[in-house]
């Protein structure tokens, strides 16, 4: 493969990280656990970077809301599912299939199929994470969601070492959504289709954005092609979310496979 | 609308049960690789995964939009490259995709 001398630049990565700096000159963002910490300041800065992304994510939340009127769901009832499922597709889908009598079964299984990912999402999250206290990893995976995982992986690739800051964007994040969930409730009957306003694209544009971030030159290209090209075919043949799963396991096993070539 | 603030019994119990899941999935992947010695292949593969899991997400998504999503899309590429501004960036893609819309 055309980028294989480019990825063994970065091979020998330490995978104790008790020396730290394993990077080369185009990676400095090598997990270095121990220099993370968990303290205000990352939940300041993580609240304080999280607050734009919030906002869009908000107008996603009104989405979220309309559908869930429209599903027959009282304020009460969806600012409770918001405030504590905290996943936003999985939300919708559910809404969507919300029916009398409800499909509980249905629900409760779509729901774990389309969150399925979080744990990959969690996953790549412990490098950093490994010398965390459990009530600090877990407790900051419960507020992770799909925009404030990505800003989080940003910062710590940045080599900040604020391990907090999944929890202080989480907190801003949770905050927009449960309120933006209980506007749409109300704006439910006046406001017509969300698409007329470009919601529909927020998470759209999210994505592209940290796409455009998350680039680490030609390294990245073989493996964003396998994730691409599966999650695109998966789509059209498989219900629900398990694209997302399946894109990028079979990025991540194709890395495995061409490690040591 | 009946009342802002009922509570279905029923409801409450569906959502509560959409929340052990949907935190299973959370906290799961971060509790597995705890307990396993990570080689530096599967490090390596875990690397990935995020920017995977982005396009992965933003794929099929894409794929199912037309002229006016693409558009918008390359918009907030390029204003990403220059600013590094999600703010900005997102501002230009739900601007754009309403104009181009209107337009297309």
């Amino acid at each position: 493969m055309a980028t294989d001398s480019e990825s063994d630049a970065v091979a020998p990565r330490d995978s104790s990280a008790a020396t730290g700096g394993g990077g080369g000159p185009e990676r400095d963002d090598a997990p270095d656990a121990d220099a993370v910490r968990f303290d205000r300041e990352g939940v300041r800065a993580g609240f304080l970077t999280g607050i734009p992304v919030a906002i869009g994510v908000g107008g996603y939340g009104i989405a979220f809301g309309v559908l869930a009127s429209q599903a027959g769901l009282s304020v009460a009832e969806a600012a409770l599912m918001s405030a504590t499922v905290l996943a936003g597709a999985s939300q919708i889908i559910a809404v969507e299939l919300w029916a009398h009598p409800i499909p509980v079964a249905t629900i409760v299984a779509t729901t774990f199929a389309v969150n399925l990912r979080y744990s990959l999402m969690g996953a790549a999250l412990q490098p950093w994470f490994r010398r965390l206290s459990p009530a600090q990893i877990y407790g900051s995976l419960v507020m992770m969601a799909d925009e404030n995982w990505a800003l989080t992986m940003r910062d710590l690739q940045s080599g900040s070492g604020r391990g907090a800051f999944l929890l202080g964007s989480g907190i801003a994040l949770w905050l927009c959504w449960v309120g933006a969930t209980i506007l749409g409730v109300f704006a439910g009957e006046t406001i017509g289709d969300p698409g007329r306003y470009g919601l529909d694209f927020v998470l759209a544009a999210v994505f592209v954005a940290l796409a455009v971030d998350l680039w680490e030159g030609r390294s990245t290209l073989a493996p964003w092609l396998v994730a691409l090209g599966v999650s695109v075919v998966t789509a059209n043949v498989l219900p629900g979310r398990w694209y997302i799963l399946l894109g990028g396991l079979a990025a991540a096993a194709l890395e495995v496979v061409r490690r040591d070539g | 609308m009946a009342d802002v603030l009922s509570l279905d019994p029923l409801v409450v119990g569906v959502i509560l049960a959409m929340t052990v899941v949907t935190v299973l999935t959370k906290v799961g992947g971060i509790w597995l690789v705890r307990r396993v010695e990570l080689s530096e292949r599967l490090q390596a593969g875990l690397d990935v995964l995020p920017g995977a899991i982005v396009i992965a997400v933003l794929g099929p998504e894409l794929a199912a939009g037309g002229p006016a999503e693409w558009g918008a899309a390359a918009l907030v590429v390029a204003v990403m490259w220059r600013t590094e501004s999600i703010l900005l960036a997102l501002l230009t893609g739900v601007v754009g995709v309403v104009s181009l819309r209107a337009l297309l």
